[in-house]
């Protein structure tokens, strides 16, 4: 072949790309759902993370039953009364408090018992408290017995120190020294609006030209599958950005979430989500050729996985073995723990790459069998 | 010369063999009929020759190129149409155009003057802003033609082009497509329309998956010299007479005929049985000019029997009123658009009444305020004495309506399809038991109860939907389109279910654009421009437009005349 042909080879192919490409973003432009899905979808999910999902607890209502009068344990229960976390409700007999636990008023309570003062004078037996808690709410009973734990501690630490502490207890918390949960929740609102965009459009879209026999007429010109997915995937991959981009100004401004780190780093991390995202689209609507399926397949493989699996709104660290082992293949996983970073801690490129690379991979694979399976055409 | 070879082709998907051994040529600069029943391989032989499949065994050379070594060559001299003409519903059609333009290497400084030429030849020229979604039947399918008709192909493959479109725009298609084999095209067409073949210049008969003629239609049509015959003459009774006919040995083929029956008779099959059948209804038997798709059904092995095992066991219907249907002034307006205007007719009780006109005429506005789908904004429809607005719950019960796309339900089985419909109209208990069992046992759907009806054969899928439409056994039957795609040995099935409704006194309210369909009706209305143009006997239509050059026009030509007449006197009016 010679170079003008060659040329105007590649000269066809850009021309098509570009008019496949503008097609798309047409469609885009006229399709209400794209457009909800990508503008106001973002916006909607992080006002749902930012106030009604709330992993926070603050002022949490409990019991402490004094059963001691000694000087000691009034102190103690000062301690408790004094800090923000709880809000005390007395008592001198847990007779008194344990009806309030099981109607629910009270998440647990604190017993400071009768030998308490004694048991702190002597060395042999620790002074000891009791906490109950309500079970049937496990994160609030965690939090509750944890921060009778840290507010027993400190005030020993103080007690132990005499009057005036030379050494304080004081916790501090990195990155989120407020512990808000919205400022890691709605960075991972980002994923998850992104698996919507990139999982759920993609596959609605490649489904319906299957449905409406447009992509068999297409495929009949010179235009190649591989021209033909390109261009569909390149204004799913703008559209994507631009909620990122939407999400990120957001949180910035009205959800006072931080963006410790750079704009460059939280488009990289992006990008690279998008690739298994629209892969996992592709290739659900390569398998499936039909609106309907694809759009719940999409919803169960790429927007729930996203949602419970990511370590979004769950420690993947107190998963079980079986689901911690499966988040290793969810992309959102990579994307979401980068975006926390990126947000909360700024550029932490050591653990960026070897995320970005995870999701790549990913999506190489998807992309991979997707192409297997549209090569066969019409079969 | 030769454009498309086929040698030895075959092409199976699972265990269904669609082509089974094909072997044929298709001439450049010539249009090509490729007919034959559902399922018989039409869109596959067409998808093979777009190189979007490839064969199993045998070779598929489209000018000179292999499709399974060299399908990039293929792409670029080949358009093709599939059958619902690849267009994109939200993009203008311009932007249709431009998209086509650029995936067929349509260059850069040219494309004007290509669009200029498409939009003149195709007559879309007014309509470029216009969203494809929102284009008419014809129009959509003249788009299609014109993005697949982008730089300049060597070879046009069309798949049904005409499923759906009017009689018009049909005749405008065939003109434009003529226009192309003069330059030099090879135009391949399927089709489901035999009157479409018979004017090929030669056709590909198909059968399940094999190839059962190839050559010019008159040929043919020759065969069978001789063997077509009209019992003319018959004051009533026509349907019993076509299911008695259709009982006798050596009748090949049956349908009704406007005022006569049309038959076929078999190879070496005397007439005198016929002879007397028809006497005995006061008629004679006259031979006639055979047609394309009498010699279709013969080569097919003939048309299945005429009598409905429906209408056997069905009780003839109790009908109060002296119509059926009958509607008065009804109008119907979307914002400014006047879809239906003035319309007043009455449809008797026990007829067979047509409602024709091109695509857009207002017949599907009017058919859905006559069945209580949509409200008029003027005048009163009435089903079975019953008004519509006043007491719609009473018209309903007396009428079953069976939808173009016959409106089942895929994810149900065919026995919950039953069950819904039989529930939806009110039986219950035993009495429901019994109508699903007899309308299994009618219709032969008992090896089909625990699958989905989108797996049903074609034919099969239309029995079940009128089962769901005749549940309640209603005295007025309202058929949207029916057999909108339908071949014609699965049409002549269902039609010989309604003849056998009608026997038992069923009025039949029907839209086709299948113009032998419309003689299968005692009277038809014509719509145009949302009014009512033309109402009478199919036959007394032919012969209102009867001229010197043409004395005896076909009920197509007839339909044309009636709109160009009714144009004229529109364009008078608009005029002054």
């Amino acid at each position: 072949m010679n170079a003008t042909t060659a040329a105007g080879r590649g000269n066809g192919r850009a021309r098509r790309l570009l008019a496949l490409s503008r097609k798309e973003g047409l469609q885009i432009l006229r399709d209400p759902s794209a457009m909800l899905m990508a503008f106001v979808l973002p916006i909607v999910l992080l006002v749902l993370y930012a106030y009604a999902v709330s992993l926070d607890a603050r002022e949490v209502r409990i019991g402490l039953v004094l059963e001691s009068d000694s000087a000691a344990a009034r102190d103690l229960a000062a301690a408790f009364a004094a800090t923000r976390y709880f809000r005390v409700t007395p008592a001198h007999d847990r007779r008194q408090v344990e009806p309030l636990l099981v109607s629910g008023e009270l998440r647990g309570f604190v017993v400071i018992p009768q030998d308490f003062a004694r048991r702190k004078m002597s060395r042999a037996h620790p002074p000891l408290i009791q906490v109950i808690t309500d079970g049937s709410q496990p994160n609030t009973a965690n939090f509750v017995a944890g921060y009778a734990q840290g507010v027993l501690s400190g005030w020993l630490a103080a007690e132990r120190s005499g009057a005036l502490p030379a050494a304080d207890f004081e916790p501090r918390y990195w990155f989120n020294p407020e512990l808000e949960s919205r400022r890691f929740l709605v960075p991972a609102a980002i994923a998850i609006v992104m698996a919507m965009i990139g999982t759920l459009l993609t596959a609605l879209v490649v489904a319906r030209e299957w449905e409406r026999g447009t992509m068999e007429a297409i495929m009949s010109t010179p235009a190649s599958v591989l021209e033909i997915m390109t261009a569909k995937l390149l204004p799913y991959f703008a559209l994507g950005l631009i909620a990122t981009c939407i999400c990120a100004v957001l949180s910035i401004t009205a959800f006072d979430v931080p963006l410790r780190g750079s704009w460059a780093a939280l488009f990289s991390l992006s990008s690279a989500f998008l690739v298994p995202a629209l892969g996992q689209g592709l290739l659900i609507s390569a398998a499936t050729r039909n609106q309907f399926v694809a759009a719940q397949l999409a919803l169960l493989s790429g927007f729930l996985p996203a949602f419970l699996l990511s370590g979004a709104l769950f420690e993947i660290d107190s998963m079980p073995a079986v689901l911690r082992a499966i988040t290793y293949v969810v992309p959102a996983r990579y994307f979401v723990a980068s975006l926390q970073t990126v947000f909360l801690a700024g550029d932490v490129w050591s653990q960026f790459l070897p995320n970005i690379l995870a999701m790549l991979a990913i999506g190489l694979v998807f992309f991979g069998v997707a192409a297997a399976r549209t090569r066969k055409t019409l079969d | 010369m030769t454009a498309i070879e086929f040698r030895g082709l075959v092409k199976a998907f699972g265990a269904v063999r669609a082509l089974d051994g094909l072997t044929a040529d298709i001439a450049a600069g010539s249009l090509t009929g490729l007919v034959g029943p559902d399922g018989a391989g039409k869109t596959t032989l067409l998808r093979l020759m777009a190189a979007l499949l490839k064969p199993d065994r045998g070779t598929v050379r489209v000018a000179g190129n292999d499709v399974t070594t060299d399908p990039d060559r293929i792409h670029s001299i080949v358009g093709y149409m599939p059958q619902r003409f690849g267009l994109y519903e939200d993009l203008a059609v311009i932007e249709n155009l431009e998209l086509y333009a650029a995936l067929r290497g349509v260059t850069a400084e040219a494309p004007h003057d290509t669009f200029d030429r498409l939009l003149r030849f195709t007559g879309l020229a007014p309509f470029t802003r216009r969203l494809a979604g929102q284009l008419s039947g014809g129009m959509k399918q003249k788009l299609g033609l014109a993005c697949a008709l982008m730089g300049r192909p060597a070879i046009l493959l069309l798949d049904e082009p005409s499923v759906g479109v009017d009689p018009v725009s049909r005749r405008e298609l065939w003109a434009m497509v003529g226009e192309l084999t003069g330059e030099g095209i090879a135009v391949v067409w399927s089709t489901a329309y035999l009157d479409e073949a018979e004017q090929c210049d030669s056709v590909l008969l198909l059968n399940a998956g094999r190839l059962e003629y190839a050559g010019v239609p008159g040929a043919l049509t020759r065969r069978i010299e001789g063997r077509s015959f009209l019992i003319a003459g018959v004051e009533r009774e026509r349907r019993s007479l076509l299911a008695d006919a259709r009982e006798l040995a050596g009748v090949r083929d049956g349908v009704i005929q406007g005022e006569s029956i049309r038959l076929v008779l078999a190879e070496d099959a005397g007439t005198h049985a016929l002879d007397a059948l028809a006497a005995g209804h006061g008629g004679r038997l006259e031979p006639a000019a055979p047609r394309f798709e009498d010699a279709f059904i013969d080569l097919l092995g003939g048309s299945p029997g005429a009598r409905s095992a429906l209408a056997e066991r069905m009780p003839p219907v109790e009908l109060a009123a002296e119509s059926a249907v009958s509607c008065r002034n009804l109008t119907r307006r979307f914002g400014d658009f006047t879809a239906t205007d003035d319309v007043t007719f009455d449809v008797r009780k026990g007829e067979v009444f047509g409602l024709l006109g091109p695509n857009g005429a207002g017949k599907s506005t009017t058919f859905k305020m006559l069945c209580g789908l949509l409200e008029p904004t003027a005048g009163v429809a009435r089903v079975a004495g019953f008004d519509l607005r006043h007491a719609p719950a009473e018209a309903k019960l007396r009428l079953g309506y069976m939808a173009q796309k016959f409106s089942l339900y895929g994810l149900l089985s065919v026995r919950q399809n039953l069950e819904f419909f039989s529930g939806v109209y009110g039986l219950t208990g035993a009495a429901q038991r019994e109508r699903i069992d007899e309308m299994i046992g009618t219709f032969d759907l008992g090896r089909y109860l625990s699958t989905s009806p989108d797996t049903l054969p074609l034919g099969f899928k239309q029995r079940l939907a009128l089962a769901c439409a005749l549940m309640h056994r209603p005295p007025v039957l309202f058929l949207d389109e029916p057999t909108s795609g339908v071949d014609p040995i699965t049409r002549r099935e269902f039609w010989s279910h309604i003849n056998g409704l009608v026997q038992k006194g069923v009025t039949i309210m029907v839209t086709t654009h299948f113009m032998d369909e419309a003689e299968y009706c005692d009277r038809v209305a014509l719509m145009y421009r949302a009014k009512l143009i033309a109402l009478d006997s199919p036959d007394a239509l032919k012969a209102s437009v009867a001229s010197e050059e043409r004395p005896e026009p076909t009920m197509e030509e007839a339909f044309i005349r009636l709109i160009e007449l009714a144009g004229e006197a529109h364009g008078e009016r608009e005029a002054a």
